[in-house]
């Protein structure tokens, strides 16, 4: 608690705001035991004068001086606020505790007439009940007090019911302790902080409000006079002496954004650390001349780099070619830079993450790197907007909320393929039609929240078909949906890449998903492709330590339910802290000392398969050990 | 959300997210104005003492008292006078201005347009502001760009969003009116009379939405949905106005219109401060003198006008985003 006040108070907006504070205090406590008799003394030789050497800001219509005025001021309006934001504390946090209190019927009526209240303006709040209350100091402070109620009940009303459903709240109640007792003992000290760090916010907003009454001449009433009056007073006399209605506007300005700034700070302060990298200075990236060796390459990837200030690097080149109609898995954990492996090939890495690379070619054309002229870039995008589709993980949050799902897929057909308005729509509803959505021409009316989540996948397939894709990068693309919407999904990947010849990258941290549609499989971890093999040979043929842990882990009908489901030892790496060697050596079981200092490359054991491992474990050995995961190669589940 | 009724049929009617949103709102508003009258009836109950020997001053007879009390309808029970007070407001007859002796009706006829046209034109300007600054600053700013930049504008944005209205206005009189003669200083005349009193409600709802509106950029250009408008490589700006603009403005509007609700009354002060002849100026002149029943039609038509901001607001939310019909449900 302590740590995090000092905390608070180290970082420059937080010091400033305190030492503001605490200066503004110490002025309303000790400026009218100082000056009140400068205050009112009565100099009627110098009747509303401007600023001279003996009265610093003039005087106002009795000849007071208005500096000592101003300054004396301080404490009625300090004080006068801090009571109206008390009154409001207080009034919220009964209303707003009613809830608790009262029971469900009670409590649904004063939120409801909470939210009536909060829809008002506070000013006209508080116009009302100065008339209720009357015109004075004292019904100024009422009156602003229960003006600022609503948005405390507010507050305290979702503070208590985040506090109300946690676990020892509801204890408390099952063991029978009372509500009164639930309130006082349970709810309030968990929400006591942010109502104090509100009510800080809050008093400045008080100090203003109670300002503007005083000018209003609602508030304070003469001889007594707090920093509005002294405002309102002298405000027609602004030609003659603008320096008395200003130099209380300025104070009132003062004062509020102490108290607003140093609530602020510490509301920041008690929540989250913002965490704020150094950027790196934009780089161009690296390109080199197309060199494929390979005609029927759909995508070429050669030393892929992706990283983000800090630096971290959570891909570390890596390479690999995906063929014409190719389909090829990318496995691995969380945090193993399959995603964003994905997201690089696709030039959807957003600043400040930067990708280099040796090569990264689409059907042959370079994508890395500036286009000087604007027509190829026009021209990149245009290649890439009709044969390269992206399939995302989330399709609940992938589309477009605001938009009906005909649009979003007809819009990238309107800008690449130059087709109109009506075109466009046919060829979405087709392509719906085509991705097996029912009633696709109803369907492509509606908004994505009115699809389920299997069919805003097919929906997002679908738009990737609105062009002739030579490849379908495809995130995750199950993870969001239950298992047999998943398998369907599978299905029609599937069946359009043999149908339209389309090469598929998946990625997945689901090695059963891969085995069952895949051709090749690559299996990454710490941002390396670590084994490179033909998914057949995923069940027998896996030599890295890594993939045959993924595998192990995977349970199926026969695997025993009395024992512990099989997991991989220890935590994936954190990429800011990558060890020397081999990242996985610290979870492997075969690690040696060599696994621990070098960190082996992707070498080829056998045609279509390259491992980087130092001590690739044999098929025969394996089997031994781990036997019984049939299903692997089969595929089913 | 499925409708399960044949259409056509009053079930699949009144189960059309559409129906049930406008009679959820209908509801809500009903029962927000039949608040809003108790209070302003029961406001001249809840004044100790009695108003009437208050508003008539020391020097009135009793006599005097009784025949104003007997015209007020003031010597009746409490729920006969509310019921009257009903009455008369459905046939628009809100009573008399004690101190002028005109219909209260006939004196808000008369200063509310000034007030409608200073709130609008102050809520028109701040959205010309604060929509394409904001905006502009997202774009600029996005994923950490310019520090530099962005420290400034977040930190005249606070600054301005954190001086009241009325501040502003004398330190603008002082600036504009008094040291440089620009414009005048008070009063409604010519166009050059409107622009400090609109600039001075405008500026700090202007700073505040700014703010907002980059933050909520900022939020969508985070989203997937984006990420997926990239994939599709439009080009940017198609990226920018089709899909993150409309995404964006729905929370600002939100806050926008309470904003706005604010701006309503922040014309009170405002009005005060320029000697504005609407309602604003009015409110606080039959306050300090006791006019009651002016109070209570002046009470009724801003809560009101507050009430209609905040319906228009829904009703646009609404359009915009058609999930905000579903999620209340």
């Amino acid at each position: 608690m302590r740590a995090r006040w000092i905390s608070v108070l180290r970082t420059p907006v937080g010091a400033g705001a305190g030492v503001l504070l605490l200066g503004v205090l110490l002025l309303a406590v000790l400026a009218p035991l100082l000056w009140s008799d400068q205050a009112s003394a009565i100099d009627t030789e110098h009747l509303l004068e401007g600023s001279s050497a003996k009265h610093w800001l003039g005087t106002d219509n009795l000849g007071r001086d208005i500096f000592y005025r101003v300054l004396v001021a301080s404490r009625t309006s300090i004080l006068l606020a801090l009571l109206a934001t008390l009154i409001a504390v207080v009034a919220g946090l009964a209303l707003g505790c009613a809830s608790v209190l009262l029971g469900r019927r009670a409590g649904r009526l004063t939120t409801a007439v909470v939210n009536i209240a909060v829809a008002f303006p506070g000013l006209l709040l508080a116009l009302f009940f100065a008339v209720v209350f009357g015109v004075g100091a004292k019904g100024a402070v009422l009156a602003i007090g229960f003006a600022g109620a609503p948005s405390f009940a507010r507050l305290t009303q979702t503070l208590v019911a985040g506090v109300a459903e946690r676990d020892f709240v509801a204890a408390a109640r099952i063991a029978g302790v009372g509500r009164f007792r639930i309130l006082l003992r349970h709810i309030l000290p968990n929400i006591a902080e942010p109502l104090v760090v509100n009510a800080t916010i809050g008093a400045g907003g008080t100090l203003l409000a109670f300002a503007g009454l005083s000018f209003l001449g609602l508030g304070v009433q003469p001889p007594a006079y707090d920093w509005g009056r002294l405002m309102g007073e002298s405000l027609n006399g602004i030609y003659v002496h603008p320096a008395a209605a200003l130099a209380p506007g300025v104070a009132v300005v003062i004062a509020g954004l102490a108290f607003n700034l140093f609530g602020e700070a510490v509301a920041k302060g008690f929540g989250v650390p913002a965490m704020v990298g150094p950027r790196l200075r934009d780089r161009p990236a690296e390109t080199m001349p197309a060199e494929t060796d390979d005609d029927e390459a759909v995508l070429v990837v050669k030393d892929l780099y992706v990283s983000f200030p800090g630096p971290i690097t959570p891909v570390r080149g890596i390479s690999f070619t995906i063929g014409k109609g190719e389909i090829v898995g990318v496995v691995g954990e969380s945090g193993s830079g399959k995603s964003l492996t994905a997201l690089a090939v696709a030039q959807l890495i957003e600043p400040p993450g930067q990708v280099r690379a040796a090569e990264l070619s689409f059907l042959g054309a370079p994508l890395l790197g500036r286009l000087a002229v604007r027509s190829t870039a026009a021209a990149r995008r245009r290649l890439l907007g009709t044969s390269f589709a992206m399939v995302f993980q989330d399709p609940m949050t992938s589309f477009n909320p605001t938009k009906r799902i005909g649009p979003q897929l007809a819009e990238g057909a309107r800008e690449h393929q130059g087709l109109n308005r009506r075109q466009a729509m046919a060829r979405a509803i087709d392509r719906l039609r085509a991705v097996r959505v029912p009633a696709a021409e109803r369907r492509a009316r509606q908004y994505p929240h009115e699809f389920s989540g299997g069919m805003r996948q097919r929906a997002m397939i679908g738009m990737g078909l609105m062009g002739t894709p030579a490849l379908i990068v495809a995130d995750e693309p199950t993870t969001a949906l239950d298992v047999t919407v998943q398998r369907q999904v599978l299905r029609l990947l599937e069946t359009i890449r043999t149908e339209d010849d389309v090469a598929v990258l998946l990625i997945s941290h689901d090695i059963t998903v891969v085995a069952q549609v895949c051709g090749r499989v690559l299996v990454m971890y710490a941002g390396r492709i670590v084994e490179d093999l033909p998914a057949s040979e995923l069940a027998t043929g896996a030599r890295h330590p890594y993939t045959r842990a993924l595998l192990a882990a995977v349970p199926d009908l026969e695997t025993p339910l009395d024992e512990p489901l099989a997991v991989i030892a220890g935590r994936p790496v954190d990429p800011a802290l990558l060890p020397s060697g081999c990242a996985f050596a610290a979870r492997c079981e075969f690690a040696e000392d060599r696994c621990r200092a070098e960190d082996p490359s992707l070498v080829s054991h056998g045609p279509d398969h390259q491992v980087a491992c130092w001590n690739p474990q044999g098929t025969a050995a394996w089997q031994a050990r781990y036997l019984g995961t049939e299903s692997i190669r089969t595929g089913q589940r | 959300m499925t409708t399960v009724g044949v259409p056509g049929t009053a079930e699949s009617f009144t189960s059309h997210p559409w129906v049930r949103f406008a009679v959820r709102r209908l509801a809500r508003l009903v029962g927000s104005i039949l608040i809003l009258v108790s209070a302003a009836f029961l406001m001249i109950h809840l004044i100790p003492g009695d108003p009437v020997r208050s508003a008539l001053g020391p020097a009135a007879t009793n006599s005097m008292i009784d025949a104003r009390r007997e015209s007020l309808g003031l010597d009746a029970p409490l729920w006969q006078q509310y019921l009257h007070f009903l009455q008369h407001l459905f046939t628009g007859d809100l009573g008399m201005s004690i101190t002028t002796g005109l219909p209260v009706s006939e004196v808000i006829g008369d200063r509310l347009p000034a007030t409608v046209q200073l709130a609008v034109a102050a809520f028109l300007v701040a959205v010309l502001i604060a929509l394409p600054a904001g905006l502009a600053m997202g774009v600029l700013t996005r994923a950490g760009r310019r520090p530099r930049t962005e420290l400034s504008f977040t930190s005249t944005t606070v600054i301005l969003a954190a001086i009241p209205e009325f501040l502003l206005a004398v330190g603008l009189v002082y600036v504009f009116a008094v040291k440089l003669n620009w414009l005048p200083v008070a009063g409604r005349g010519n166009l050059a009379s409107y622009v400090l009193p609109v600039v001075s409600l405008a500026i700090g709802p202007a700073a505040v939405l700014a703010r907002i509106c980059r933050v909520e950029l900022l939020a969508v250009l985070q989203t997937d949905y984006l990420r997926t408008a990239r994939a599709k490589r439009l080009p940017a700006a198609a990226i920018y106005l089709r899909h993150a603009l409309p995404n964006a403005v729905t929370a600002t509007i939100t806050l926008g219109g309470l904003l706005l609700g604010g701006m309503v009354a922040g014309t009170v002060l405002v009005e005060n401060v320029f000697g504005w002849p609407g309602l604003g100026s009015t409110i606080v002149s039959s306050i300090l003198a006791k006019d009651y029943p002016l109070v209570q039609g002046v009470v009724l038509v801003y809560g009101v006008g507050v009430l209609l901001v905040n319906l228009v607001v829904d009703v646009t939310l609404a359009l915009l985003d058609p999930r905000s019909t579903i999620r209340e449900s």
